[in-house]
């Protein structure tokens, strides 16, 4: 049967849309109790953000693997492969490699020394005030973007399910979806939001790998059968090799470049990644978790290479581009084409629950960076209770997730993979300068640090401003309009330098030295674990 | 014990420069850092020279091996291949490098705390 490419009819979907629904309720329904009574057990601040510091590494490994498997690596590489081709696999490569600087320069460093948030590693040795409020500012920028790209992720998803394609409608169900979002964040906590993460890690993986299975079945477990498969029904034998999206002209090519180095340095500046290494009772769970997470996340990169060329052959990029969801919708359509109605509503519901969990995670790291580096430390100068920073906490999450909805509606349409990415850009520009100067260098100083936050956050969200993502192409965000000067659609390789040079340059011209007793510590700490919080007891 | 604007200060009375200056902390250091960095530098290398590969050597990535499969997917999966046992080589090192003598070093200054004012270092003092 190689090479039959039946295209799935997006009519087919709306005849079974009240049993997609079920299935995918009935799912939503099941998390929210566990969230539930996860929640219980929410006393203290170290409950609400870093759960107790309770989780084994390999727990929270498949935690750590389900808040980084989001939307962007399930739908956005999967819908980039199927369209793209094979630079659409530059992501997942991208998104693992990353993972090796934060095994080796970052993780268990910053187990040692922190508590809760980035910004207690990076305002360690520095100036408290100045260094935490850099750190809160770009964590919070962050976090939206990567919030921006979920809801817009969701957005694509439901209005697969429910058939709806025009732009209001979208809009409506992004306000609902993200509204319920964050009811649930609201409710769970970190302990809820970690046993999502991990019961959808497990449950995501699962579902790519059947489908995997499957789509190799039909090809004879043969790759090259089925890459064969997938140039056929695209009818461009370019699918297969590099330069189909990015290697049209001299300057795509740098946006890949720019793109390729985003991916590789934003991971281990990723605050709500770099947040779950405190869920862990010691540095070792921390390597533990790592190791652990990047064994299930290599895996499922490799499933999604055969789903993407699977849905490139079995459904069609056509097809694909045309149904409600656009480009995001590859990986449900190739569902809907391998189980039927069945296996779509369960992969929604798995996709749906993968976007929840990850907008639960992200909305937490916001609000805690928020309510523990700028209330608690510098607003109420460190007078406020637990009780209140728990709450201004809270009302954190409200705040970050309406800005974020309305973000995703002007995001929407646009590959979710592609979003991520600019989160990644912004990451890599404003924290990883910081995290490894503060860490390895000696010499660097609280001016350093401000220097290259601002700067590359500042530079980076400039960029995106005035690039064609937000203005100048059909496909932009306001269509409209053009104010694009900035011709590279990822920002990295121009603001992640500069950062670099900030956070060198404000140092080499700082006259003032930072406390070098405080340095002495910091080293200590950070590779012997000499006085790391341990685990609380219930 | 939400309003940590400072690190908890449980090993606050540990001198950590006399610490650092030991020929003990020195060696984890010297062991730490000249396993992660050339490795960290070695594999961006790597990554790198794929990227370019694949953005300026399209033909070349582009040759067919075998059957469909070109020379940019084996160089893809590759990369896969290098990052797993990159983590694995870490791993081993770490436990068997640098765990027993950061272990070593934290039992003598947690022991020290106690024999001093008798408080659990995990504990927040204040």
């Amino acid at each position: 049967m190689i090479g039959i490419a039946t295209a799935v009819d997006v009519a087919d979907l709306k005849e079974t849309t009240l049993l997609n629904m079920g299935i995918f309720g009935l799912f939503v329904a099941v998390t929210m109790v566990i969230v539930l009574r996860a929640s219980r057990n929410n006393k203290t601040a170290a409950d609400y953000y870093a759960a107790g510091r309770s989780f084994t590494g390999s727990q929270n490994g498949t935690a750590i693997a389900g808040d980084y498997l989001s939307a962007a690596s399930f739908l956005g590489i999967t819908g980039a492969i199927a369209i793209n081709g094979y630079d659409g696999f530059m992501y997942s490569i991208g998104f693992l490699v990353a993972w090796l600087v934060a095994l080796l320069l970052v993780a268990e460093l910053l187990r040692n020394t922190g508590k809760f948030t980035m910004a207690d590693v990076l305002s360690f040795r520095l100036k408290q005030r100045p260094v935490r409020i850099a750190a809160a500012i770009s964590t919070l920028a962050v976090c939206f973007f990567y919030l921006l790209a979920q809801m817009a992720g969701a957005g694509s998803l439901i209005s697969l399910l429910l058939g709806i394609s025009d732009w209001g409608g979208q809009a409506l169900v992004i306000i609902v979806v993200g509204a319920l979002m964050i009811m649930y964040v609201l409710i769970g906590g970190m302990k809820g939001t970690t046993w999502v993460q991990i019961i959808k890690a497990i449950l995501l993986i699962a579902g790519a790998a059947v489908m995997t299975f499957w789509v190799l079945a039909i090809y004879g477990f043969n790759l090259s059968d089925l890459l064969g498969g997938a140039v056929q029904t695209s009818g461009n034998s370019n699918m297969l090799n590099p330069g189909l999206q990015y290697g049209k002209t001299e300057t795509s090519k740098l946006d890949f470049m720019s793109l390729a180095l985003a991916l590789v340095l934003g991971t281990a500046a990723l605050p709500h990644v770099l947040m779950r290494f405190y869920t862990v009772p010691t540095a070792k769970e921390a390597r533990k978790s790592v190791v652990w997470s990047i064994g299930l996340i290599g895996l499922f990169y490799l499933f999604t290479l055969v789903l993407g060329y699977g849905a490139a052959a079995l459904v069609g990029a056509e097809t694909i581009k045309s149904a409600p969801g656009g480009v995001n919708s590859a990986a449900p359509l190739l569902a809907f084409h391998l189980g039927g109605p069945l296996l779509l509503g369960f992969i929604s519901a798995v996709a749906f629950a993968t976007i929840l969990a990850v907008v639960a995670g992200l909305t937490i790291t916001a609000a805690a960076s928020f309510a523990h580096d700028i209330y608690a430390s510098v607003i109420s100068k460190g007078k406020a209770d637990a009780d209140t920073e728990v709450k201004v906490a809270r009302r954190t999450v409200v705040v970050i997730g309406v800005m974020a909805i309305l973000g995703g509606i002007f995001a929407n349409g646009q590959n979710v993979a592609f979003l991520v990415a600019l989160a990644f850009a912004v990451a890599a520009s404003a924290n990883l300068p910081t995290i490894v100067y503060s860490l390895f260098w000696r010499r660097f100083t609280t001016q350093g640090a401000v220097w290259s936050m601002y700067g590359g956050l500042g530079s980076a969200i400039i960029l995106i401003a005035f690039s064609p993502v937000v203005s100048g192409l059909k496909t932009s965000m306001i269509p409209g309009a053009n104010f694009a000067f900035f011709p590279l659609s990822n920002p990295g390789i121009v603001s992640i330098p500069l950062a670099f040079l900030l956070g060198w340059l404000g140092t080499v011209l700082d006259k003032k030295r930072e406390d070098s007793a405080k340095q002495a510590e910091m080293e200590v700490r950070s590779l012997t674990g000499v006085g790391a919080e341990k685990a609380v007891d219930h | 014990m939400g309003n940590d604007a400072h690190t908890p200060d449980a090993a606050a009375s540990v001198d950590f420069e006399q610490v650092q200056s030991t020929e003990r902390f020195q060696e984890l250091r010297k062991r730490h850092r000249s396993f992660v960095f050339p490795m960290a530098v070695a594999f961006l290398l790597w990554y790198f020279a794929y990227v370019l590969l694949a953005d300026y050597a399209v033909e070349f990535m582009s040759t067919k091996v075998w059957g469909n499969i070109n020379v940019g997917l084996i160089l893809g999966l590759l990369q896969f291949i290098s990052t797993f046992a990159i983590t694995g080589w870490y791993v081993s090192y770490s436990n068997r490098k640098l765990d027993p003598i950061a272990a070593e070093i934290r039992n003598e200054i947690e022991g020290h705390e106690f024999d001093k004012d008798g408080n659990i270092l995990s504990g927040v003092t204040k």
